[in-house]
């Protein structure tokens, strides 16, 4: 039967030689992640099945992200319980603040070399499903999966069936990847792929960097989808070239490509040179309106960072639309590279010297203001231009503040406008 | 098994951040997580809910962040089970696993309304408003769930094999 590459890769993992939609399969976990906030509750689960080691050190993937640096004393003590489980169990890919590997789960782990093409990975984090755009399936569970996976190094999935993407054209100046996914979203609703896979294909990938890719996967959970993925190309080989040259030159990763006959119960056709700058409205991922018709919404603050657009090309791109320019004297533009990387990167390009000239305030890598956690909470009636992948009420601060998502040009122009705006009115 | 309980209704799109919100997430403790269940969509809900009341929502509820406090949060503030007409797949999952009562039926979504007294057979997955007295049908539990139920979740459940 033929496949998409979601069930091969699926099929694979669990022994089987074929899957189809709906079966139940107990699969071989590549990585098993866990964040600040989502593992010690596993921990707790963990040490009450009475288990005494993980299934892996080198595969079970402890990331403090959310609220750190600690933003609290419950935070700090959710962290030390992480910590001192780490340190006890010899977890290899945990890191502290400052190191060069640390940053936002969904950033460094495609970034350090980590996860590769063809490697299935849980994480509990529903925005795991950013590294399909390595052509390897990633999804989000809760604490307690994660706790049985990080005991057995397996767990059971329904086999999805899937929606195909099929992309031809370019983009537009400054038209991202941000905008293609917040349009799929506004076009199929939040609930539009419920429980499948997301398969993105035609030429018009080639339109899409590495870092526009995983800003694509990583919002596929918006719209429900179980998964995001793309097919490995030269631009997938060439970027694990660079993050893991030494699994890389042994061809040390499996590249799966969808059947030509596979079957999808959708087929979505986007021309990307139709995509305008987007962004989506309170209070609904989906509500997404072209930017430059929102031009009258005042704000208060933008955010540019997150796992969905805190990489490199994100402040660079940020950067270009500061330069010489100032944020508006009404707004605070918080800028929060996604990684320690992407922040001494931006550094040595000279980035953060532009946009600290242009008012920004240039934080450590953390989730923070993406889930009014800290550094930048919303007070009541204050509204902010996001490049962050949720809207939801209260989603950054007090249940009456507003959040617009967009991608970076149009925030970065927001901030300067002192509103929704676009880069061509600067 | 059997549950009744009066109707706490909800629109469609249930978020995560409204069940509960993540300034409350620095502490996983069903009992803190409680006193802030829905707090922003419906303030007033951890003072009327009482223990067996039963949420009824439209599609996709629980869709957003993949916080096991969701469920969590639900199931401490005493609500004896979720009907929505569909579930996001993560808290499906989550509800599941930690051993919250879910079932999905639209047309229950659209019939029932708030404050309704209504009663649910997991045996059965007969949905019946005692207030209107009209029956709605749902899928039933396969047996390994309702086991997960019995035993209050996935761990109970795993501790429960693991000892046969």
């Amino acid at each position: 039967m033929p496949m998409t590459m979601t069930q091969k890769i699926l099929a694979d993992h669990a022994g089987l030689d074929s899957v189809a939609p709906g079966d139940l399969i107990e699969a071989k976990l590549d990585y098993v992640m866990g964040n600040d906030v989502t593992t010690p509750p596993a921990i707790k689960v963990f040490e009450k099945l009475g288990v005494k080691e993980v299934f892996d050190k080198d595969r079970v993937l402890m990331i403090q992200d959310h609220f750190t640096p600690n933003k609290d004393i419950k935070s700090a003590e959710l962290n030390k319980t992480m910590r001192c489980f780490a340190r006890e169990h010899e977890i290899k890919h945990y890191y502290e603040l400052g190191r060069r590997e640390m940053g936002i789960e969904h950033v460094i782990l495609p970034d350090n070399g980590i996860v590769l093409p063809g490697d299935l990975v849980i994480g509990a984090d529903s925005h795991t499903c950013t590294y399909g755009a390595l052509g390897s399936f990633s999804t989000g569970v809760g604490s307690t999966d994660l706790a049985c996976a990080m005991a057995r190094g397996v767990t059971w999935f329904k086999v999805p069936d899937a929606i195909k993407v099929n992309l031809t054209g370019t983009f537009d100046k400054y038209v991202t990847g941000k905008d293609l996914i917040l349009n799929i979203i506004g076009k199929i609703g939040v609930d539009g792929a419920l429980y499948k896979s997301l398969e993105f294909g035609g030429e018009g990938i080639k339109a899409l960097s590495m870092d526009q890719r995983l800003t694509v996967c990583n919002m596929a959970i918006e719209c429900g989808a179980k998964n995001g993925i793309f097919p490995v190309d030269n631009y997938t080989l060439k970027y694990i070239s660079k993050t893991n040259p030494e699994r890389f030159i042994k061809s040390d990763y499996k590249v799966y490509a969808a059947d030509e006959d596979a079957e999808y119960s959708q087929v979505i056709d986007i021309d990307l040179s139709e995509i305008p700058l987007t962004v989506a409205l309170p209070h609904l991922p989906s509500n997404t309106r072209k930017a430059s018709d929102c031009k009258d919404l005042k704000i208060d603050q933008v955010v540019i960072g997150s796992c969905t657009n805190g990489r490199l090309e994100d402040i660079g791109a940020a950067a270009t639309i500061f330069k010489g320019l100032k944020v508006h004297k009404d707004v605070r533009c918080i800028v929060i590279p996604g990684s320690q990387r992407v922040y001494r990167q931006a550094l040595e390009m000279g980035w953060l010297e532009i946009l600290d000239d242009a008012g920004c305030v240039i934080s450590t890598p953390t989730c923070g203001p993406c889930l009014g956690g800290h550094m930048g909470v919303l007070a009541k009636g204050e509204r902010c231009v996001s490049t962050t992948n949720r809207n939801f009420v209260g989603r950054m601060g007090d249940v009456e503040s507003e959040v617009i998502l967009s991608g970076v040009p149009v925030a970065a122009a927001s901030a300067i406008l002192g509103r929704v705006g676009t880069p061509d009115e600067l | 098994m059997k549950v009744s309980g009066r109707v706490f209704k909800y629109g469609d799109n249930i978020d995560t951040d409204v069940i509960i919100p993540a300034r409350y997430l620095t502490s996983a403790d069903p009992e803190h997580l409680k006193e802030h269940c829905m707090e922003d969509i419906d303030k007033s809900f951890v003072e009327r809910v009482k223990p067996g009341d039963i949420m009824v929502a439209g599609k996709n509820f629980g869709c957003g962040s993949s916080r096991e406090h969701a469920p969590v949060a639900i199931k401490a503030s005493g609500i004896s089970l979720v009907i929505a007409s569909d579930f996001a797949r993560i808290f499906y999952r989550n509800a599941i696993n930690v051993g919250l009562p879910i079932l999905e039926c639209a047309e229950a979504f659209e019939k029932i309304n708030e404050g309704d007294e209504i009663e649910a057979d997991f045996d059965t997955g007969v949905i019946t408003d005692k207030t209107t007295g009209e029956c709605f049908s749902s899928k039933a539990f396969p047996e390994f769930i309702k086991n997960i139920m019995a035993s209050g979740g996935l761990v109970g459940y795993t501790e429960s094999e693991l000892k046969d």
